[in-house]
């Protein structure tokens, strides 16, 4: 398992891996959002977190194809299915490497971005804590669309569809959490509610994700 | 280990029946080749036998620790040809000997980005996995396609001289011949009669 995440994270940061392609999304989805509703920094510092959630969310939703597709294309999903270690390790083994890449580098990136969006200062604490928090339920979900969709050319659209109705909850959650920090409200109930996502997550999405995989690899 | 037993199998291709009635027994030390037309199912009976999808139906003995080499090399452009065998090596909890590289000419490659070889430098790198990653069953699928006549040989030596002189086990879907003295088994007389369709794919339902 370590293996295969030391893998994944190798071949995210070489070249054509697609690292920074999230990372760039978000960058320049939480840039234009100034431009777009003018300079007013009360308007901004209010649809701050729910921007950076959005933003952060769809960059995720970006780079989930890539889980498996490249290793159902070159044969790698066959061997590593034939491999002795069980399919649902793989799959925890991959979504953390897409954690790594993709979560890590938004949550660390948001704090700078806040500031674009004139984030509250109570908010910054809290948008760090909860993207940590929410960013690996996503890599998780975004693993079992991909895992659904991996057989078929050109899966993207059906993936974003089936993926993004459950991104939903942590979305709720996570902008809550970033919402109630910078309003100076206590943020312990939506935070506990996307932990519980997340764990929730953490200790199903392996199961579904394997099953999905072995149908589609029939 | 008992040898690979095959019993009465059924396997299925998209929903539709290719092949019944498959039984037959590779001994420990020895090879199968598999032969017959385009379409006929050598394929889906190896990854049937690999376990990548279940058998309509009959049984499957002794393919535990099965070794499934298919079309794709399942090799990484962007990792080194080392790190390729390296990456797999570890995730069976091997060793990668030093001998392999050499064995299968990929001397001077090592490293390489695997991106950079040929059509037949990475199907040895293939092979050249196989060979590390070892377990008792070779599924080898067309492992000769895009081998020149020298690969060829090296592939069959390796196959002869150490895998099946250690007691493994090797079933070989082929076209060509690929020059490794074994009996053959041809899957013509096996194939479903037409119309015969498996049940609808219960795993959705």
């Amino acid at each position: 398992m370590i293996a295969i995440f030391v893998r994944d994270v190798t071949l995210a940061v070489r070249a054509g891996g697609g690292f920074g392609l999230a990372l760039a999304f978000f960058l320049i989805v939480v840039v234009l959002v100034p431009f777009g509703v003018g300079p007013d920094v009360a308007v901004l510092s209010r649809i701050a977190p729910g921007i950076l959630w959005v933003a952060a969310l769809l960059a995720c939703l970006l780079s989930l194809d890539r889980i498996f597709a490249l290793d159902a294309e070159d044969g790698s999903l066959a061997l590593l299915a034939t491999a002795p270690v069980p399919l649902e390790g793989v799959v925890l083994a991959k979504a953390a490497a897409h954690w790594v890449t993709t979560g890590v580098p938004l949550t660390l990136a948001a704090p700078v971005l806040g500031f674009v969006l004139n984030l509250a200062p109570g908010g910054y604490p809290w948008l760090v804590v909860s993207l940590a928090v929410g960013t690996p339920a996503l890599s998780l979900i975004g693993a079992f669309g991909a895992a659904l969709t991996v057989g078929l050319r050109r899966g993207g659209l059906l993936m974003s569809l089936l993926v993004l109705p459950l991104y939903v909850p942590v979305l709720i959650f996570g902008a809550e959490v970033v919402r109630r920090g910078a309003e100076g409200l206590a943020p312990a109930v939506p935070l506990a509610m996307l932990a519980g996502i997340a764990a929730g997550c953490a200790a199903l999405m392996p199961f579904a994700t394997a099953a999905a995989l072995r149908i589609t690899l029939r | 280990m008992s040898g690979l037993r095959v019993r009465d199998l059924a396997v299925a291709r998209g929903g539709v029946v290719v092949l019944e009635g498959v039984s037959f027994d590779v001994a420990p030390g020895s090879a199968l080749i598999l032969r017959g037309p385009n379409g006929i199912g050598k394929t889906t009976l190896l990854r049937t036998l690999a376990g990548l999808q279940p058998p309509v139906s009959g049984r499957i003995e002794g393919a535990g620790a099965a070794a499934y080499a298919g079309h794709a090399d399942g090799v990484k452009a962007a990792l080194s040809v080392a790190e390729n065998l390296s990456f797999w090596a570890r995730l069976h909890g091997v060793e990668v000997p030093d001998a392999v590289l050499a064995r299968f000419g990929l001397t001077g490659l090592g490293q390489r980005l695997a991106g950079t070889l040929s059509a037949g430098q990475a199907r040895r790198l293939g092979l050249a996995r196989v060979a590390v990653v070892g377990g008792g069953v070779a599924l080898l699928d067309e492992p000769t396609v895009s081998l020149d006549t020298g690969s060829v040989a090296r592939f069959a030596r390796w196959l002869t001289d150490v895998h099946l002189a250690g007691g493994g086990i090797a079933v070989i879907a082929s076209h060509v011949d690929p020059a490794i003295a074994a009996p053959t088994l041809d899957l013509w007389g096996y194939r479903a009669g037409a119309g015969a369709v498996a049940a609808s794919d219960g795993a959705f339902l």
